[in-house]
């Protein structure tokens, strides 16, 4: 029984990794989940607004790199965030005037316009790869560790080690930060008020005198920051990949629609529930297992449920599971 | 009229084939996809052969030759044979010198060069399922077996002392055989595989991967992957997570490129790439150099050797169609017979003009065994302060 040393392991390859994981899609998952419940939509061009967004910002990383300004021990990619988010509201915005205000002045239904949003995922997507190419990208500096495994063991005398990346702490506390402005937002601004009253029901707000085009902006500049601070996040934790951004779309849709479509509690809580899922059915618990029973009960295989090949195969099975019995979600969104 | 002159011009045409003419060798290698940063210098490796040749200018009786590049991405097998159908039906070319990874190498001789009779040599394809496939006397390869390189890895592990290793591979014909191979070998000499796990190349995060692997445990993790793929982030993730700290690199993970990803922690690792201590092999580096390229990248050796090797067999049949030379390239190759090294290639093709059997040693060491294939040899190198430093050939 070393119950520390279980603890260490489980920590270091299944919590840290997840944790970090589920923020990030709980920020895609919050993006999508506030369009589909004020346009009405599924946005499939989410992915891709993520790739713009984390692509302008290593375009302006890269600058501030050249011209030497430097964040010390954090990212630069922290200070480029906000010219990211700034292109990339300029760009949904401009989008939304050109494409999607045609469907929307014709009461399109909302699968044609999920048909849209593909259509603009795909110009989208080419327009990246035009720009920075197919190639991974690394673009993370200052430091790399908070603290290394090799370190801890020596801290703690422990036989195993628990690594923290400056790039997962950095994660987790921009997500807490993101998701307590945006509910503060929601729940006490004016403007805030006005989109839950859009959303909640369109006709009475129009009648009470709410712009609709101002909450639709507002709704798109929102979904634009929400993308590219998750599309950076990954991509200082991960690497940036275009295509990569484009297969995240699956778990943050399997996040949003768990959560309930349309509820930000429920895009943030979905994050996690698919992060973790996906982490601990593909773990080997071979490692943790042998620490915690005594040494002859030792499994011989990896106590491994899944490979981890099927990750992907794990955020498709909770989305069927969880719209053949709960198709509003745990949070009580709109049905799909 | 009509009918008069198109004999004519046909018969013009058949009268100029027989003298001089145009060799065109397609080269179809992956120069976009996983294998990118190396297949440059080895297409340089077969048209620096390409050009002894021409500036000799008696190949055939003067013929030239052209090289026609194709790209085989490595790993999407449908784009590798629509590259190499094209060499052959509209460039015409005489033999394909490809491709690079076994798939996309297999693929291309099913599809495209049995059905039209067409000579290949591969450079760099190692997968020990291209030694049993049908191949009606067509295909060679330059680069040895990796049932050949799995020996070689066991051996080492041996040496070093190592009794437990995990093993990870790239999920394709190249990955997977090479992990069977050192699995059967390494096993054999009772050491102990703890985990042999696939790792699809192209995700941005293998924690998930590594965790596996960590969980199983072992001294060195085998990392059959690509160094600009897959390979590189399963390393990341394993030196981020703490979970190993000692690597071994098989030829695909030979590469500048990942101790600039991952820096010092890198140093102490240790790995194995087809080279050879030879006159060959020196001579090819200084060829390399004087060419402007980087002889000392992985499969250039194999690359000039193949090409010459095709050139050659051209010359001892006389005639540049793949049914004629077929049969020639093993002859060319192996003993009995005066020995060519790189740089030779003028002086070879006038001895096969007067006669006398040659015997092509090349930059590796060619000696075709079996179905064609190189046995092989394996240099074995330790990374030290970012630095690729030999430890000895095998």
């Amino acid at each position: 029984m070393d119950i520390l040393n279980a603890l260490v392991a489980f920590l270091n390859f299944v919590f840290v990794p997840g944790l970090a994981y589920g923020a990030q899609l709980a920020l895609g998952a919050l993006g999508v989940t506030l369009i589909y419940g004020i346009l009405r939509f599924s946005n499939f061009a989410h992915g891709d607004t993520m790739a713009f967004g984390t692509m302008v910002t290593i375009l302006v990383t890269w600058a501030l790199q050249s011209a030497g300004i430097g964040a010390g021990p954090l990212p630069t990619a922290l200070i480029a965030l906000p010219f990211g988010i700034a292109a990339t509201a300029a760009l949904v915005l401009g989008t939304d005037r050109a494409v999607y205000r045609f469907y929307r002045k014709q009461k399109a239904a909302p699968t044609i316009l999920v048909i849209v949003s593909l259509g603009v995922m795909f110009v989208m997507n080419g327009i990246v790869r035009f720009i920075i190419g197919v190639e991974e990208i690394s673009f993370a500096d200052g430091e790399r560790f908070l603290v290394t495994a090799g370190e801890f063991r020596a801290m703690t005398g422990l036989q195993e080690g628990l690594a923290i990346r400056t790039t997962q702490a950095i994660t987790v506390v921009t997500a807490i930060v993101v998701m307590v402005a945006l509910f503060w937002f929601l729940n006490r601004t004016r403007t805030g008020k006005s989109m839950r009253a859009f959303s909640d029901n369109e006709d009475l707000a129009l009648l009470s005198g709410i712009n609709p085009e101002r909450v639709v902006a507002v709704t798109w500049i929102l979904a634009a920051a929400l993308a590219t601070t998750a599309g950076v996040l990954y991509g200082l934790d991960k690497s940036f990949k275009a295509f990569t951004f484009f297969q995240l779309l699956l778990p943050i849709f399997a996040a949003a629609i768990v959560g309930g479509l349309g509820s930000p509690i429920g895009a943030i809580a979905g994050g996690f529930v698919v992060a973790f899922s996906e982490v601990t059915v593909t773990y080997a618990w071979k490692k943790v297992l042998t620490y915690l029973v005594p040494a002859d009960w030792a499994p011989d295989g990896l106590v491994q449920l899944m490979s981890t090949d099927y990750k992907f195969a794990v955020s498709f099975a909770i989305l069927i599971l969880v719209l053949l019995f709960m198709p509003t979600g745990l949070f009580k969104g709109k049905s799909v | 009229m009509k009918k008069l002159l198109l004999a004519s011009v046909a018969t013009l045409a058949l009268g100029g084939a027989a003298g001089a003419e145009d060799v065109k060798i397609g080269i179809i290698l992956g120069f976009t996809g996983p294998l990118e940063s190396i297949t440059p210098s080895m297409a340089a490796g077969a048209e620096l052969a390409i050009n002894e040749v021409n500036a000799a200018g008696t190949l055939l009786d003067g013929s030239k030759v052209t090289a026609v590049r194709g790209d085989s991405t490595c790993v999407d097998a449908a784009a590798a044979t629509a590259a190499a159908e094209r060499l052959v039906t509209s460039d015409k070319v005489v033999a394909i010198f490809g491709a690079d990874c076994s798939g996309v190498t297999g693929a291309i001789l099913q599809a495209v060069s049995r059905p039209n009779g067409i000579v290949q040599i591969s450079p760099s394809s190692t997968s020990p399922a291209l030694s049993t496939v049908e191949d009606d006397g067509l295909f060679f390869r330059t680069a040895p077996s990796d049932a050949r390189q799995g020996e070689v890895i066991a051996e080492v592990l041996k040496d070093r002392a190592i009794s437990s290793v995990a093993i990870t591979f790239t999920n394709n014909d190249y990955g997977k055989g090479l992990a069977e191979a050192i699995q059967t070998a390494f096993e054999a000499a009772g050491g102990k595989v703890t985990i042999s796990a696939a790792h699809e190349d192209g995700k941005a995060d293998y924690s998930a991967e590594v965790a596996a692997l960590a969980a199983a445990g072992g001294e060195v993790l085998v990392v059959a992957g690509y160094v600009d793929q897959g390979g590189k982030g399963v390393i990341q993730a394993a030196v981020d997570t703490g979970a190993f700290s000692t690597f071994l690199l098989p030829d695909g993970m030979y590469g500048e490129s990942l101790v600039q990803a991952i820096g010092s922690a890198i140093d102490g690792s240790f790995g194995t790439m087809p080279g050879t201590y030879s006159d060959g092999a020196a001579k090819i580096v200084e060829m390399a150099k004087a060419a402007g390229f980087d002889g000392t990248s992985t499969y250039v050796g194999e690359s000039y050797d193949a090409a010459s090797l095709m050139l050659l067999a051209m010359q001892a049949a006389g005639s540049s169609a793949s049914a004629d030379f077929k049969g020639k390239i093993e002859e060319v190759a192996n003993a009995p017979g005066e020995k060519i090294y790189p740089g030779d290639l003028a002086k070879a093709i006038e001895l096969i003009k007067a006669g006398t059997d040659i015997d092509y040693v090349g930059a590796t060491n060619v000696e075709l065994i079996g179905p064609g294939e190189s046995a092989g040899s394996f240099r074995e190198y330790t990374i030290k302060d970012g630095q690729f430093v030999t430890d000895r050939f095998r």
